[in-house]
């Protein structure tokens, strides 16, 4: 016994593993299983591509350019920068009711938010609350980060500070009269934004916090007051300001204004006549860029978008399409074989 | 004297190749100042480093490592320069793969410490002044005398001066310098005094070599008022480092060579590197890869400056420049730019890959030690694996060069017949002629002729006494009995019948079993060898009379002489020279009458493959002998060109000798021989047998190995066919390779791969040494390369060759010169002796068999195999798989990283050329590392394209993957092709989704780290997936991982988006991931995008197959259209 243990005290295990002979599946590639696999594939891509074509031609958008580039533009005057606190008017008309809830996008094209510098210029630790950084913003914030006089400002940086910054109020027109359709500004930012990721220095009132701190440069109103009319939507968790600050994925963006869900209008947007008052306060075209409004309903795919619906039917296509190329090809192949 | 060795020693250039030690007192009272010379000390330092220069050196050496190197400056360049990613990116991996290197490295060198300070600190014993002193090992300085007992290691390389036993010798194993584990003897330096206070001499000797077998010195050893007298030194005088002493209480010896210049040190320095082709390629595609890189960072920085002369577009008023960005030099900034361009793509090139394919070879080599097929029973060792770079070399072997003796064949001698003065005595070993061996009948009385009784015996005399075999040295019960030996030797020659195998074996111990199975093979005639005691031979003969020869000199076996000769003086006073050899070298050193009758013999012998020696004998005359024993020992006491000397002398001695007769001796087969040798045939690789044997005896091998077929046309380059015409041997080589390249080569139809359609003619190739020197060292250095190059034609188009009478350098010489042919093949070669060293080296591929000539072979092979017959499952089975896998590692890594960083590349032109990120950090860092490393690692060592089983039964799948099918370009371009079909697919697939940017039914829109987290969740997803598709064998630890690394990323993802980590300074990917998720178009266009990534992969697969032309029986193992077919093994 022992001397049969010594034998074996050299010899290799003998197991499945260092014998690579694990057991193992082997997967064959073959017709039999690929051209049904490619049919069905096929047909649910035509399926869910059907479902997503209709359902995005479906969406109704109503999508106007208030740039003023057009002398005929009724925002043609405010485009001059000498002009401050510039109010415009663009008058538009609904055919049939837009159903509701209906969604007021602002658009920006030819705008780099996702400029890396401009991404970095930011100081998260002043968005959480954390008063310390109020004195000191952050290095990256510069040339955001002090104002002339040498004071820190709270929130720093170039994205902060570019904080787009036309109201709309949008009127109906009713037997002549304007009437002022309610805009709903709640929850159009990510709820994650607003409640974990910036949070406002737990002083009270907020405005303490923000003592010896100048607000951005080219902000009207500083952090405290973002919001005239709701105290809680002030501060970091403005809920335009987030929306601002979630920075946008390519030059030409949209980004939530507000939602249409009130009084009247739960349905939407009935037809008829419409009045958007714009406070034209964002300066575009020094870099050659187009501003939008866009009013939107959503479907449970989000915005109106034909790639998706139209790329699904493509290639749900090409796999049926191939399915019987490969049907033609296997029953050629059988039949010389079997020759 | 003493000015003669003063000017000796004096001389510049002899000092160099000389050195001289002084034992005991100084030779004299010299007036001269003379400085001894001053030698190393004996502390052995295998240790690379210490502990202040360990970090230094350590982080050199790594960093010498061009990849290293190309991080360590990507990660410079993002600490100085102002880049998109934090320098964590690629500080972390890298500086995690330096961390692992050097623990590892510094773990190994602190094993080496210790190991040395073990060995330096030892005490052992030196003789000085008569005392005995302990002293710690690394204090031994050359010149001291060393005691040194049973069972101890020789603390430097001595002399051995004085032994315990009485016949002054010892006996050491070295195993742990070359694994020979039996005992060898060493002999003491003659006329030295007993006592070693009084001892008085200097020893001259050769500089410190590595060569472990040789050495040559001399020893001047002065007396009191006498003559000095000179004795020659020897490697059988010289006690290494490292050995250990056995069965000998004790002995004294001089120590010459210490510390790092023993040679076991000087065996350290490692064996050249060898890399494998494989890593060649991946250097090519690196190099194409950081091409890509350059013109990606280049186009990048050039678009960036155009677009952003267009007004406005520089410095939006949003993003205004920090003012010292504004002073900065416009050069500067483009410089800057640049490299940070280089920073944010610098992930194309994964430090990763070093890492992973480094884990794949180490883990991958573990399964070839593992592999219990090359476990052998009888050595009870499996298959060793001397180093892991080369196993994807195993399967590109396209040249396997062989030795025959111990490869081919067993090595495993047995005495067959033998033939005195042309008549033929056979020996059966069956049990009903058993008798026809008894001592009385003598061992010829059945057959009908027979020599005289006279010469009989003078041929088993010369057999028991021209050898250099040791009688087994008995037990320590056995020495007790006394005579237990001789008794039962006597026995066995007395009764035949009782010859117990196994003792038998014991009996002798030789260097070649050729001599053991000749001496055996006089055993069975009646005359036996009882050993070598004070330079005297014992012989027990027919009548149970013990004959007594004093050995005066032996003339020892070289591959050059091919024969042995020893000078013994018998009793009766005469002097015999007897010689052995090959027939070659015997032939032309006797008397021609007598060759003819033997030559029959001998030539019949070889036919049959047996291994042939002749044996001749001559009595030398007082003058005669005289005359040989002062020129032996003038040239052994040679130091320079002591080998000519001899061999001069030798040749010289061993002439006009007459001839007694041969013997056969069989080598057998190895098992399983011939099947490996076809099944390698198959696998379309060339095998060249590469022997030191006859040419008859080899090529009766290589039949019996189905190297020649019967239908195999043999062309024959030797010198009999070279000696056939009237013309000059130069002009006849021409003739005769002109002739043959027309056969082999020019008619030969082109585009015919000849070696395996059964149809056409195959071509055997059979070359001789001396016609190689020919054809290989022309006097024309115009037709030198042009015969080079029609042997090299001729040999390619033969199916087998045949290299017979090849000394070790010729062999080296063919492979070197078959590996530096066109196409540079791969070449492995595979032999168990020393002899077949220098090959082994010399080709890309050594393989040692772990055979009965010890273990040289082994020691500097690349991977060790117990028998012939695992070769074919080492090269089919193993090297086909690892190269399969290193391939598809190897591609998969560039391909996965292309389309990583191509998305990125593209983003660039969305951003204004920012260098925005596409990913965010922690993915970019964790791509490589976590994410998809894994699945790979795992495939790279589980993956069987094609079951073992079936590789074995069909050799021809080892064509599939020749000449490196799977690293060329075409392979390579198709893989980039991949990448970057993937990459596009992933980023405008997104690009078109983010049209509109909101994805969900809240109407809220997604930033840019949802574009780059879905592009990155596709990418993940697609790779790995691709990778799935690719795996033709699912262990469970491929599902495992592949599975595993994906929910890994999902899970992963969700915790770094779910918490706000208080060490990072922006929160970006907060909540991104699971918010991702909440949109139904981000799931159907992840869907969408893997589908489309991967449709072309599956057609590929389904389409390729059918069409392309296959052997048949891998068509039927894996056939494309047929059910779907789950296999399971055992």
């Amino acid at each position: 016994m022992v001397k049969q243990k010594q034998e074996t005290a050299n010899q290799p295990d003998n197991t499945a593993f260092t014998q690579q002979r694990l057991p193992a599946w082997q997967p064959i590639i073959s017709a039999g299983i690929v051209i049904p696999g490619f049919l069905i594939i096929g047909l649910a891509f035509i399926g869910i591509g059907v479902a997503l074509f209709v359902t995005s031609q479906s969406i109704q958008v109503l999508e106007m350019d208030y740039t003023g580039v057009d002398k005929t533009s009724p925002c043609n005057r405010c485009t001059d920068p000498n002009v401050k606190s510039c109010l415009c008017q663009m008058d538009f008309s609904i055919d049939t009711l837009f159903k509701g809830p209906v969604f007021f996008y602002y658009g920006l094209s030819n705008y780099y938010q996702n400029f890396r510098k401009y991404g970095v210029s930011i100081d998260y630790n002043q968005l959480f609350g954390d008063l310390s950084y109020f004195t000191s913003p952050s290095e990256k914030c510069s040339p955001y980060q002090y104002d002339n006089n040498n004071n820190p400002i709270v929130p720093c940086g170039a994205m902060a500070n570019s904080m787009f910054s036309d109201t709309f109020k949008l009127f109906q027109i009713v037997n002549g009269t304007n009437k002022e359709v309610p805009l709903d500004g709640k929850g159009i930012a990510w709820w994650t934004d607003s409640n974990i990721k910036y949070r406002n220095p737990s002083v009270t009132p907020l405005q303490m916090a923000f003592n010896n701190t100048v607000k951005p440069l080219l902000w009207a109103n500083p952090a405290y007051q973002l919001d005239p009319a709701d105290a809680n939507n002030n501060g970091f968790i403005n809920q335009d300001f987030l929306v601002w600050m979630r920075r946008a994925a390519l030059p030409n963006f949209r980004k939530l204004y507000r939602r249409i869900t009130s009084g009247d209008y739960t349905q939407g947007l009935p037809a008829g006549n419409y009045t958007l008052q714009i406070a034209y306060n964002y300066p575009v075209l020094s870099f050659g860029g187009r501003k939008t409004v866009v009013f939107s309903n959503v479907s449970w795919m989000g915005g109106k978008n034909d790639f998706l619906g139209i790329a699904y039917l493509v290639i749900g296509s090409m796999c049926i399409i191939m399915s019987i190329v490969m049907l033609i090809v296997y029953a050629k192949f059988r039949f010389s074989e079997e020759e | 004297m003493l000015r003669r060795l003063n000017r000796l020693l004096g001389g510049d250039e002899r000092r160099v190749d000389s050195r001289t030690i002084y034992v005991g007192r100084q030779p004299g009272s010299t007036n001269e100042a003379f400085i001894p010379p001053k030698f190393c000390d004996n502390r052995i330092v295998s240790s690379k480093y210490t502990v202040w220069n360990f970090l230094p050196k350590n982080l050199f050496e790594q960093f010498r490592r061009i990849a290293n190197f190309y991080f360590l400056i990507i990660f410079l360049v993002q600490v100085i320069v102002d880049t998109p990613t934090s320098p964590v990116t690629s500080g972390l991996p890298l500086f995690f793969v330096i961390t692992v290197t050097a623990i590892k490295q510094g773990y190994e060198d602190w094993l080496r410490h210790k190991a040395d300070y073990e060995v330096n600190k030892y005490r052992v014993t030196v003789l000085e002044d008569g005392r005995r002193i302990s002293k710690e090992s690394e204090k031994i300085k050359v010149g001291d005398v060393v005691e040194v007992v049973e069972d101890e290691t020789f603390p430097c390389d001595l002399i051995l001066l004085q032994s315990s036993r009485d016949d002054g010798t010892c006996f050491v194993t070295t195993a742990s310098l070359d694994g020979e584990s039996n005992h060898k003897t060493h002999y003491t330096v003659p006329d030295i005094e007993k006592d070693l206070e009084m001892l008085c001499a200097t020893i001259e000797c050769e500089q410190p070599q590595p060569d472990l077998y040789k050495f040559v010195g001399r020893m001047q050893i002065y007396r009191n008022n006498q003559e000095s007298v000179v004795r020659s030194l020897g490697p059988e005088n010289l006690l290494l480092k490292g050995a250990t002493l056995k069965n000998t209480k004790k002995i004294c010896g001089v120590a010459v060579y210490t510390g790092m210049e023993t040679k076991m040190a000087l065996n350290y320095q490692g064996k050249s590197q060898k890399r494998s082709a494989v890593e060649k390629s991946i250097n090519a595609f690196l190099l194409v890869y950081l091409c890509i890189l350059l013109s990606k960072a280049l186009v990048c920085t050039t678009l960036k400056y155009v677009w952003q002369s267009k007004p406005g577009q520089d410095e939006p008023w949003y993003n205004e420049k920090t003012p010292r960005e504004k002073e900065t030099n416009l050069y500067l900034k483009m410089f800057t730019d640049f490299l940070s361009f280089m920073v944010l793509f610098n992930f194309i090139i994964p430090v990763s890959m070093y890492v992973t394919v480094e884990m794949q070879k180490f883990l991958g080599s573990l399964f070839i030690t593992w592999d219990k097929d090359f476990f052998d029973p009888e050595i009870k060792e499996g298959a060793l694996v001397n180093t892991s770079d080369l196993n994807e070399e195993l399967g590109q072997v396209e040249y396997v060069f062989t030795d025959k003796t111990g490869t081919l064949t067993q090595n495993n001698m047995e005495f067959i017949e033998c033939c005195i003065d042309g008549f033929q005595y056979t020996y059966r070993d069956t049990a009903s002629e058993l008798d026809g061996f008894c001592v009385t009948d003598g061992p010829v009385s059945k057959l009908p002729q027979k020599a005289s009784t006279e010469r009989e015996e003078l041929f088993l005399r010369a057999l028991c006494l021209c050898h250099t075999v040791q009688v087994k040295e008995p037990t320590e019960q056995d020495q007790g009995q006394g005579g237990g030996l001789l008794d039962q030797v006597d026995g066995l020659g007395v009764d035949g019948e009782v010859l117990q195998p196994p003792q038998e074996e014991k009996g002798f111990i030789a260097s070649s079993p050729d001599e053991i199975a000749l001496v055996k093979g006089a055993v069975r005639y009646g005359f036996t060898f009882l050993g070598l005691e004070n330079k005297v031979m014992k012989i027990l003969n027919r009548n149970k009379d013990v004959e007594m020869y004093e050995l005066l000199h032996v003339l020892n076996f070289d591959p050059v002489r091919r024969r042995m000769s020893v000078i013994v003086r018998s009793r009766s006073g005469d002097t015999l020279l007897f010689c052995k050899g090959a027939d070659a070298s015997i032939f032309p050193r006797v008397r021609q009458e007598e060759v003819e009758r033997i030559r029959m013999h001998v030539d019949r012998n070889a036919k049959e493959g047996y291994r042939t020696l002749c044996v001749a004998y001559k009595y030398l005359s007082a003058e005669e002998y005289a005359q040989a024993d002062a020129g032996l020992r003038e040239a052994r006491l040679a130091l320079q060109d002591r080998e000519e000397k001899l061999m001069a002398v030798y040749n010289q001695v061993e002439t006009g000798m007459s001839l007694i007769g041969a013997t056969a001796v069989e080598d057998r087969l190895q098992e399983e021989a011939a099947e490996t040798m076809e099944s390698l045939q198959g696998a379309g690789i060339k095998i060249w047998v590469l022997t030191g044997d006859k040419m008859e005896t080899a090529k009766s091998t290589c039949y019996a190995c189905r190297l020649f077929q019967r239908n195999t046309e043999l062309l024959e380059l030797t010198v009999r066919t070279l000696e056939d015409g009237r013309m000059r041997r130069e002009a006849r080589l021409h003739e005769l390779l002109i002739e043959y390249h027309k056969k082999a080569v020019q008619d030969v139809p082109p585009g015919v791969t000849r070696s395996w359609c059964s149809d056409s003619q195959d071509y055997g190739f059979i070359i001789d040494g001396a016609s190689l020197s020919m054809v290989l060292n022309c006097s024309h250095e115009s037709n030198s390369s042009l015969y080079k190059n029609l042997f090299l034609q001729i040999c390619q188009n033969c199916t087998a060759v045949l290299c017979c009478r090849m000394a070790p350098l010729q062999k080296a010489q063919i492979v070197k010169m078959v590996k530096n042919s066109k196409g540079s093949p791969i070449t492995l070669s595979i032999g168990d002796g020393a002899n077949d060293v220098s090959m082994i080296l010399e080709a890309h591929v050594g393989i040692g068999i772990k055979g009965k000539e010890g273990r040289q072979a082994v020691r500097n092979s690349d991977y060790a195999i117990p028998k012939l017959k695992h070769l074919k499952k080492l090269l089919l089975a193993h090297g086909h798989l690892y190269y399969v896998r290193i391939a598809h590692l190897v591609q998969y890594f560039f391909y996965k990283n292309l389309c990583f960083i191509l998305p990125q590349f593209l983003y660039q032109f969305f951003c204004g050329y920012s260098q925005q990120p596409l990913y965010d950090a922690a993915y970019l860092t964790m791509y490589n590392i976590c994410f998809t490393s894994m699945p790979i690692l795992a495939y790279s060592l589980l993956e069987q394209h094609i079951c073992i089983d079936v590789l074995l039964e069909n050799a021809t799948l080892y064509r599939a993957i020749a000449k490196n099918a799977m690293l060329r370009w075409g392979p390579f371009i198709k893989w980039t092709l991949q990448g970057v079909f993937h990459g596009l697919v992933f980023f405008f697939g997104v690009r078109y989704l983010f049209s509109n940017p909101a994805l969900q039914n809240n109407g809220q829109v997604f930033g840019n780290w949802s574009y780059g987290t879905i592009v990155f969740t596709v990418l993940v997803f697609t790779v790995t997936l691709k990778l799935a598709l690719d795996t033709r064998h699912w262990t469970w630890l491929n599902h495992f991982v592949i599975w595993g690394s994906l929910a890994f990323y999902v899970v992963f993802s969700f915790f770094w988006g779910g918490i706000i980590w208080p060490f990072l300074s922006q929160q970006r990917l907060c909540s991104v991931f699971a918010k991702m998720l909440s949109s139904l178009s981000v799931w159907l266009v992840i869907i969408l995008l893997i589908l489309l990534s991967l449709l072309p992969e599956i057609l590929l697969v389904v389409f390729r197959n059918p069409f392309a032309p296959r052997p048949r029986q891998a068509a039927a193992a894996v056939t494309p259209l047929s059910y779907k077919h789950l296999k399971e093994h055992e």
